[in-house]
Order: C-alpha cells, then sequence, then structure tokens
C-alpha cells in the first residue's frame, strides 16, 4: 500500500479540528478496509468479494463504467447496504458491529441530488449535525458555507437552490460533522465549471489535513488530477489497483503529433513509416515510448528532409488506461 | 477509539433521537394549516352536520348526541393525524431520497422508532385537543376521568404513530400507502364507534365492533369524558397496551433489518 501523506500531514488535521470536537484519523491503522466484499441483487451479483485497503490520507479514486457496482461499494461502506459477504471497517471500526462509530467517522457525498423541501440551508446543517449528536455548532456551519459559497444562501429554502447548490449544500451536510474519510460519490454531476473548481479546492485543502478522500466519478481527468491512488471496478470486481502514475506509466504512453511538410523527395525515415497515423486536421502522430526521446525523434526527422510546421506532446492520459483496462477485461 | 468518541460526544447516544424528534416535529410545524387546522375543520363540519340532523338523539339514556360525538371525533383526529405524521413523512423521504440524511448518521433502532412515533402521537395528541377546544363551544361532554382521556389519547397516537411507521416503511409509492389508509385505517376508525355506541347495533355487529381494537381505544377515551363506556376502561386499556407492544415489535424489527430501508 502507497501512503500518500507523511504522518506530519496527517497530524496537521488537527489544526483544522482544532476549533470543534472531533476523532483524528489514527496514524497507524488503514483509514478503510473492505475485505471480500460480496453483493447480490437476486441473480445480479453486484460486487464479486471487492478487497480495498485505504490509507489515512489518501485521495483515493474509485472508477468504472455504470453498473460496475461503485455505489453498490460505497453504500455497503456507509450503511446504506448490506453485505452478503466480507467485512468493512472505518479507521479500525466495523461498519456492522461497531456502526455507530464508523458511520461517526465517515462523511457520504450522495450521488443523487436529494434535499428536505421544508428547510433552510442552515436548518439543514443544523438538523444534520444534530443526528451526530452535535449541538451548537454554527461556527463551523459558517465557515463550511463560506467555503462552498453559500453562506448568502443559508436562509433560503432548500427548493429554492440551483442544481449545483443542492450539490454543494449535499457536500456541506456531509462535512457538519467533520468526518476523517469523506466519501464522494459523482459529486461534480451537473455542476458548472467554476463551482467545480471551488470544489475540488475545498476537497484538496481537506485533504492536505489529513482527510481521507474516496472519489468515485465519471470525469477521469478529474480523477487524474486529484486522486494518487486508484481502484477500476468492472462487474463487480477489482481489475485495477495502483498509484495513478503507475497506472499511466504501465497502460499509456507519451505521443508526439506533427505538422509535417514533405518536400520534394523526401519520406518518413524508417523507424517512422508504417507507424504514422494521420488525422483528418493533418496531424501526424507518432508513438513515444519515452518522452525523452522527443529530440531524437525530431533530429531524424530534419535529417531525412523532413520540415516540421508544428508540434504538439500528448502526455498519458486516464481515458485511455481505463479504455485499455475495460477492453482488457472484456477480451478475458 | 469507542471510549474517545463517547467522550468527544457524550450527547451521541441520544442526540440523534432529540434532533430526528424536532425535526419531525418542525416538519408538521411549518404547515399547520394543513396539519393541524384542516383535520380540526373537518371535525368540527362533522360536528355540526351530524350535531344539526341527531342532537335530538340521547345516548346512554341521558347524554345529547352533540355531545357524545366530541370524543370520538377528538378520538378519531388523533388516530388518523398520528398515522398520517410517521407514514408521509417517511414516504416522502423515501421517494424523494432524502431519507439518506437519516440513514446515514449514527442513528440507533430505537432512536428512529421512537423519534417518529412521538412526533406523529404528539401531532395526533395536538390535532385531537385542538378539535375538542373548538368543538367544546357547541356542546360540554364534562371531563368524568381526565387520566383515562390523557391515556387514551396517548396509547391511540402512538400505536397509530406505530402503524403509520410500518405503513412508511412498507409502501413504495404513495398508492400503496393510500391503500393501507383506505382500506384498514379508515374503515377501522369509522366503524368503531366514533358515531355511536356499539348498543346501538345489532348484536351480530356489536361482536364484530369488539374485533375492532380502534373500538377499544375510542371507547376508553370517551369513558374518560362520560364515565360510562361500553367495555371496561382496563380492558380497553389492556387491549391498547398489548396492540402497542405488538406493532411496535413488529416496527421495531423492519427497522433493525433494515427492511425497505436499506437494501
Amino acid at each position: 500500500m502507497v501512503v500518500f501523506k507523511s504522518p506530519q500531514n496527517v497530524l496537521a488535521s488537527l489544526s483544522f479540528f482544532a476549533k470543534g470536537k472531533t476523532i483524528s484519523p489514527s496514524l497507524d491503522s488503514a483509514a478503510v478496509v473492505i475485505d471480500g466484499v460480496e453483493k447480490n441483487f437476486g441473480r445480479l451479483r453486484a460486487l464479486s468479494g471487492v478487497s480495498l485497503e485505504i490509507a489515512g490520507g489518501e485521495f483515493f479514486g474509485l472508477l468504472g463504467p455504470n453498473g460496475a457496482g461503485k455505489t453498490t461499494l460505497i453504500s455497503c461502506l456507509a450503511g446504506l447496504a448490506r453485505p452478503d459477504r466480507g467485512r468493512i471497517s472505518v479507521l479500525g471500526h466495523d461498519t456492522v458491529t461497531d456502526y455507530r462509530a464508523a458511520r461517526r467517522l465517515l462523511g457520504v457525498v450522495p450521488q443523487e441530488l436529494v434535499f428536505d423541501p421544508f428547510f433552510t440551508v442552515r436548518e439543514t446543517l443544523r438538523i444534520q449535525s444534530g443526528y451526530f449528536g452535535i449541538r451548537g455548532n454554527d461556527d463551523w456551519i459558517d465557515e463550511i458555507l463560506d467555503h462552498l459559497d453559500l453562506n448568502e444562501k443559508a436562509d433560503t429554502n432548500t427548493r429554492r437552490l440551483s442544481g449545483g447548490m443542492k450539490r454543494r449544500l449535499l457536500v456541506a451536510q456531509a462535512l457538519v460533522h467533520r468526518p476523517p474519510v469523506i466519501v464522494l460519490d459523482e459529486p461534480t454531476a451537473g455542476v458548472d465549471v467554476e463551482l467545480r473548481q471551488g470544489l475540488w479546492k475545498f476537497i484538496q485543502r481537506l485533504n492536505r489535513e489529513g482527510h481521507t478522500i474516496i472519489l468515485t466519478t465519471h470525469y477521469l481527468e478529474e480523477a487524474e488530477a486529484l486522486c494518487g491512488r486508484i481502484a477500476m471496478l468492472k462487474a463487480g470486481e477489482v481489475v485495477a489497483l495502483d498509484t495513478t502514475q503507475n497506472l499511466l506509466k504501465r497502460f499509456s504512453g507519451h505521443a508526439l503529433s506533427l505538422r509535417l511538410r514533405l518536400e520534394g523527395n523526401a519520406m518518413l525515415p524508417p523507424p517512422f513509416s508504417g507507424h504514422v497515423t494521420t488525422d483528418h486536421d493533418g496531424w501526424s502522430n507518432l508513438p513515444l515510448p519515452d518522452p525523452a526521446a522527443v529530440t531524437e525523434t525530431l533530429s531524424t526527422l530534419e535529417r531525412a528532409g523532413v520540415r516540421i510546421a508544428d508540434v504538439r506532446l500528448s502526455a498519458p492520459d486516464l481515458e485511455e488506461v481505463f479504455v485499455h483496462v475495460m477492453n482488457e477485461e472484456k477480451e478475458r | 477509539m469507542n471510549e474517545k468518541i463517547a467522550l468527544a460526544f457524550p450527547e451521541l447516544r441520544w442526540g440523534g433521537f432529540r434532533t430526528l424528534f424536532w425535526k419531525e416535529v418542525l416538519r408538521f410545524w411549518k404547515v399547520s394549516a394543513q396539519t393541524i387546522v384542516a383535520p380540526m375543520l373537518t371535525a368540527l363540519l362533522y360536528l355540526l352536520i351530524f350535531g344539526h340532523v341527531l342532537d335530538k338523539l340521547r345516548i346512554y339514556g341521558s347524554i345529547p348526541y352533540t355531545a357524545f360525538l366530541i370524543p370520538g371525533l377528538a378520538m378519531m383526529s388523533i388516530l388518523q393525524n398520528a398515522f398520517a405524521n410517521s407514514s408521509s413523512s417517511l414516504i416522502q423521504s423515501k421517494i424523494t431520497g432524502n431519507l439518506v440524511f437519516i440513514l446515514l448518521p449514527p442513528i440507533s433502532t430505537l432512536e428512529f422508532f421512537f423519534a417518529y412515533v412521538l412526533a406523529a402521537a404528539l401531532r395526533g395528541v395536538i390535532v385531537g385537543a385542538s378539535v375538542f377546544l373548538a368543538t367544546s363551544f357547541f356542546a360540554w361532554p364534562g371531563l368524568a376521568a381526565p387520566f383515562w382521556v390523557f391515556a387514551f389519547a396517548i396509547a391511540g397516537g402512538a400505536i397509530m404513530g406505530v402503524l403509520g411507521l410500518i405503513a412508511g416503511i412498507w409502501a413504495e409509492k404513495f398508492d400503496q400507502l393510500a391503500t393501507f389508509q383506505n382500506f384498514l385505517v379508515m374503515p377501522l376508525t369509522m366503524l368503531s364507534g366514533v358515531f355511536y355506541s356499539i348498543h346501538s347495533l345489532p348484536p351480530f355487529w356489536q361482536k364484530i365492533s369488539h374485533f375492532n381494537p380502534v373500538f377499544y381505544m375510542i371507547d376508553g377515551f370517551r369513558y374518560g369524558f362520560f364515565g360510562i363506556s361500553d367495555v371496561d376502561p382496563w380492558i380497553s386499556l389492556a387491549v391498547a397496551v398489548l396492540g402497542l407492544c405488538l406493532v411496535s415489535a413488529l416496527a421495531l424489527i423492519m427497522i433493525a433489518r433494515g427492511y425497505k430501508l436499506r437494501y
């Protein structure tokens, strides 16, 4: 397992909690342990013995196509669903036998855009605090509202909020009890770019301060930018689990795109002929296993009399990895 | 870690109950025109219409029909509104999906149960008291034994609050809840002696009425006003307590197992 946060960083979480009572993540235990979890819905096997260990302070991504079992796994973790087999613990607390402690340590942002139309934003957050046994939580509520840009809507009924605001209110509700482990199930679905960036800044800050973040998303560029480690699920099974960097290295390479001008009798030299594809915009794409080889590639082309009008170097992306992993599984 | 949590949050054990109860009370209070005033008005209309038509009738020998009707209407309001509160709150939360806010926190089975049932019983008692106060301007039924009034108001509200909880958990759609309400709750309350003494019924229907648990609640409640009833109030109280225990056991099992709540 790779732990991305140093113990000092985890300890720094205490500063975030300093204003209120909270439980700090244990330094020597995993934040979440999922051990052989199985879940069936009738004949449909939603989870087939999923095992994962997520360290304290990680920003962990859970990816997969629709129906892969991401939300079912999160529901089992949050106690919304009951695994048929296997165990899950949050900071050492079993989610079934010690559910009170486990749920106290977990903040979940659900995927569905749900709200209680009877209450204002502030009332909703006070009620949510109360469910966790916390009273007089207004200082922290104000801070969350401020960070999520909801303070002007504090006394507005939740019915009158836009979709993006409702989504941010869900995030606020998940944070009212300062949970050390935060689960975000597709939190940016339907949220505009500006709000999405604001939301990620806030979540990244929480992660820097020691909170463990578990994220599911269909926006792979988000997962690539944010997650230190990623698990890919398909048909209820973990089909890839590694650091984001290792996944990118393992399944993807750089690509060099060039606008070429072949003057006179100039031809692509042997190493490239047959390996170059040209798209409809006139860009010729060369595979580049090692980005350090770019200078040598350009020199070889120049020596062969190929003139280069424009150059574009594209880094490996998670989308490629994702497609690769999913197709690989299909072929099995 | 348990100890740490308990130390950090001494209120944790019943904090969830207190907030969930308060949320449920706020929920009906915020729409009190619909949840309190409207049923009170309905009961008042029943009294005006039936009282006007049947006021010359005497029940138990000397009690004017209008006065006889008041406790029955108050109890019917308690029962129907207690049921409506817990059942509608749960089904709305299930259908809109916001039940997740209650399922995610560390709220125990007992906290969940008591919060919904007590809030439902409270709404029932508030509506019942409002009906009693409003109808008392037209006739005074007396208050022979207030203990029984109080005991049956609480027991009736609690039983129907629990039944509402069961119906709300079981139902997946509003029409399923309406089926429960129209084909079980409504006939049981309307045929329980709200509008008549069962002694006025033919012997066969008198016997059938004794199988209706709601009959005992209304009869015992009425005893608190007139000091007269069709059945000994202690028997009625025993039936109410037994009924409360049975439906509570069923509801607690459903919540503990997460039946139609957690999948």
